[in-house]
């Protein structure tokens, strides 16, 4: 009974900062529909970069709907903390009992919610553009699926540790994007493997992502967290 | 720990610096001639590679530098952030343009082997790729130590930033290992002995404690130097106060 009570005290304040994170970004309307925008534009582009042969985007599809997506997440997640620091709620989030771990993941979760999610909506758009076969839009969505999560989890880090620098975003892009390396290509080996063989060979950089979602679910959160108090000093 | 914090009163750990530093500097010079002596005039050539081999006595040595560098940085910034010690920024706010410079070096030395050995100028290897990786989380180290008006925070940040590169220093390797890979193998740290003949791991041993000691003798400039940036920053703020 009391480790019930414990664990309400925990996941009550979360919630509620979630709800409040997704009521904010849903009432500033369209912040997501900018981001799926920008990912379906961006990939998009291309096409009339390398033209238009069905073999040619078939074999760089994978590739290009990762790099968007990480792009896509990268544009995003510069805001996490930004508007919460500027207008000084970060502050008093901070003063709550709720540890600053807990209210990171948070906040990483309403941003995956609103980001993550409707890229894995548009994806199979995008699929179909490429002429990528039916069979890789299963392991498609599902890798998407493992790594979006991870690559908000990171982003959040240089999130938190860009907040009141004098130059955000492209600071940003220079110490996030070496990070996501690992995501990026696992996740297109996850694509090209259901492709070009069974569904077999897709199993293992799937459960690499599925590797990297976890450590970074247990760690990112302590190097945020620790980069959101060192911004608040 | 009291060890440590002996080293933490910069007035202190300059008097140190300066007793040190002409040593260091004597050495790196003695070992510096005999190495480029015996790598450029005193070495066989390749049977495969030719004279274009002696690119490697630079080559390697840079690239041990530039990930123990990574690693002395990973340590400075742990001990900065736990135990607070003031000179641990300052080393790691020193150190890290020297790793990128030596990243640098390791990529544009095997740039130039590259074309005569593999006939290009680059390669999407599995090394050259987490070398040109590890060169942009030194750049993004640099970037955020200067981005901030407070140099306590960009310090604080960068330090955060370097634990993190570290824990992934790891995984961007062994994925870009399972992405592509060309370049050799190891052949000097391996479980059998070295398989590099005497004749060219003298010269490039030496080499590479060379680097080791021009690494500390840069470091204790550039951190004695930021040691003279922060008082001439508190002068002038007492100045203005007064």
């Amino acid at each position: 009974m009391t480790n019930q009570t414990t664990r309400n005290g925990t996941f009550a304040p979360m919630l509620a900062l979630l709800g409040r994170d997704l009521r904010l970004s849903l009432a500033s309307g369209g912040d997501s529909a900018m981001v799926v925008v920008f990912f379906v534009l961006a990939a998009i582009l291309f096409p009339f970069g390398v033209g238009p042969e069905s073999a040619v985007l078939t074999r760089i599809g994978s590739g290009v709907i990762w790099v968007t997506a990480l792009l896509a997440v990268l544009l995003s997640v510069e805001r996490l903390f930004l508007a919460d620091y500027e207008d000084g709620s970060l502050e008093l989030l901070a003063l709550t009992p709720l540890p600053m771990e807990f209210l990171v993941l948070a906040k990483v979760a309403a941003h995956w919610l609103t980001t993550g999610l409707p890229l894995l909506v548009a994806t199979p758009i995008l699929g179909l553009l490429y002429h990528l076969p039916p069979a890789a839009f299963g392991p498609m969505i599902l890798a998407l699926m493992l790594g979006t999560p991870t690559l908000s989890l990171v982003g959040a880090i240089g999130s938190a540790l860009t907040l009141g620098s004098r130059r955000g975003g492209v600071l940003l892009s220079l110490l996030v994007l070496p990070l996501y390396v690992p995501v990026l290509i696992f996740g297109t080996a996850v694509v090209d493997a259901a492709i070009s063989g069974s569904g077999e060979t897709a199993k293992t950089p799937i459960m690499i992502l599925a590797a990297l979602l976890l450590a970074s679910l247990a760690l990112a959160p302590w190097a945020t967290a620790a980069a959101v108090r060192q911004a608040l000093e | 720990m009291a060890d440590l914090h002996k080293f933490a009163n910069p007035n202190r750990f300059v008097r140190i610096a300066r007793a040190v530093l002409p040593w260091s500097n004597i050495v790196t010079a003695l070992l510096l001639i005999s190495g480029l002596y015996l790598a450029l005039f005193n070495s066989p050539a390749d049977y495969q590679h030719g004279q274009s081999v002696r690119i490697m006595y630079v080559h390697v040595p840079s690239a041990w530098m530039s990930m123990s560098i990574y690693s002395f940085l990973f340590v400075a910034s742990l001990v900065a952030l736990i135990w607070r010690h003031p000179l641990a920024h300052l080393a790691a706010r020193a150190a890290a343009p020297i790793g990128a410079g030596f990243t640098l070096v390791t990529l544009v030395t095997g740039s130039l082997w590259g074309k005569p050995g593999w006939g290009t100028w680059w390669v999407w290897d599995a090394r050259l790729t987490s070398v040109l990786v590890l060169f942009f989380l030194y750049l993004g180290h640099i970037a955020l130590t200067h981005a901030h008006d407070n140099p306590e925070r960009g310090a604080k940040a960068a330090a955060i930033l370097a634990i993190v590169g570290f824990v992934n220093v790891p995984i961007i390797k062994y994925s870009v290992d399972w992405w592509n890979t060309l370049h050799q193998g190891a052949s000097v740290i391996r479980a059998d002995g070295p398989s590099i003949d005497g004749s060219m791991l003298t010269p490039l041993l030496l080499m590479s404690l060379a680097f080791t000691t021009y690494f500390v003798s840069v470091l204790l400039i550039r951190i004695q130097s930021e040691i003279n940036a922060r008082k001439i920053q508190a002068l002038q703020l007492s100045q203005a106060a007064g």
